[in-house]
């Protein structure tokens, strides 16, 4: 019974640190780091979300399969966003363009020697 | 109905069905992840080729709103793992009543929603060719919509989903289906619920706070 209480007062204070978190997720929002602002969110949101698939989804006392699955599947979309990033960053068709233009598409230049 | 009788007769033991279940729960849950990593990976592209319209889009957003739903998602997600923690423990009047907290916090959250998009409707703020908001300095802000509409959509629909689904087993601790001996049901259905949060919470600042 005991244990059984403890996993309760677990469950609220995971709740607390979420609702929490949650808060400065906003009060960092509102301060500028620059380009760090996206980094923090993501950050704390990856904690967030940690609290949640440990404790809440229950992958800390569960067995090693579950967490393999949830693992694998979540690097599986790392690997698929860096590489979709890294990718359309580097190519010359994506590259930022000014705002102006950025509605109209546009056919990519042409490249002396692409089009053969 | 005791362990026995809910044991299928392809299984040896009862712990060997739940684990059996819990494993194609996590991969389905995966699949969802998945599901949304496409959208999450769209969205990071077109937001880091078009910076300026998705900053300006995401000015018409409410944050106030969004953190509030966002708070209601999470504490949804508690009543939730109350509700398996009690169902473990033989508690069925509170695996009921969690239960029912869930399904109000749910219906709270896709309220708040309601509000947010008929206000976006009213303003033209929509995606692709139907966006008609007026007096725009930058131009392009339709993608932010676009992307708006088809993550805040899709999530709603799998609150909605989730709504079913907790209504399902509310149905069954009702009848008094569950014990300590099998819960599998209410186990599973509360991971499905904790993946609809845990999205909602990458959701919120990528579409809310973004700078």
């Amino acid at each position: 019974m005991d244990a059984h209480q403890t996993a309760a007062a677990t469950y609220a204070k995971v709740l607390g640190t979420l609702l929490a978190l949650t808060v400065i997720t906003v009060l960092a929002a509102g301060l500028n780091f620059g380009s760090w602002n996206v980094v923090i969110a993501l950050g704390i949101a990856t904690i967030k979300a940690s609290l949640v698939a440990l404790f809440f989804m229950h992958l800390r006392h569960d067995k090693p399969m579950s967490a393999i699955i949830f693992v694998t599947g979540a690097a599986v979309l790392g690997v698929f966003l860096t590489i979709c990033t890294i990718d359309s960053s580097e190519r010359d068709e994506y590259r930022v363009r000014p705002a102006r233009e950025s509605i109209s598409v546009q056919p990519a230049p042409s490249v002396p020697g692409r089009h053969p | 109905m005791s362990a026995a009788a809910t044991l299928q007769h392809h299984f040896t033991t009862a712990e060997q069905q739940a684990d059996a279940s819990k494993i194609g729960m996590w991969l389905f849950l995966v699949t969802e992840i998945l599901l949304f990593g496409g959208l999450f990976v769209g969205f990071a592209i077109m937001q880091s080729l078009h910076r300026e319209a998705f900053l300006e889009a995401h000015h018409h957003l409410d944050r106030v709103l969004g953190f509030v739903n966002t708070v209601v998602l999470l504490t949804s997600s508690y009543t939730m793992v109350m509700a398996v923690h009690s169902a473990r423990t033989d508690r069925r009047k509170r695996v009921i009543v969690y239960l029912l907290l869930t399904l109000i916090c749910a219906g709270v959250f896709l309220g708040i929603k309601y509000t947010e998009y008929s206000h976006k409707f009213h303003e033209g703020l929509l995606p692709g060719r139907f966006y008609s908001h007026k007096g725009d300095t930058v131009p392009g802000q339709f993608m932010f919509f676009s992307f708006y509409f088809m993550m805040t959509g899709l999530h709603g629909l799998h609150i909605l989903g989730g709504m079913a689904a907790i209504a399902w087993v509310l149905r069954r601790a009702v009848r008094g289906d569950f014990s300590h001996g099998y819960y599998t049901p209410v186990d599973l259905v509360g991971l499905y619920w904790h993946l609809v949060d845990l999205i909602w919470i990458y959701l919120f600042p990528l579409l809310y706070l973004i700078k």
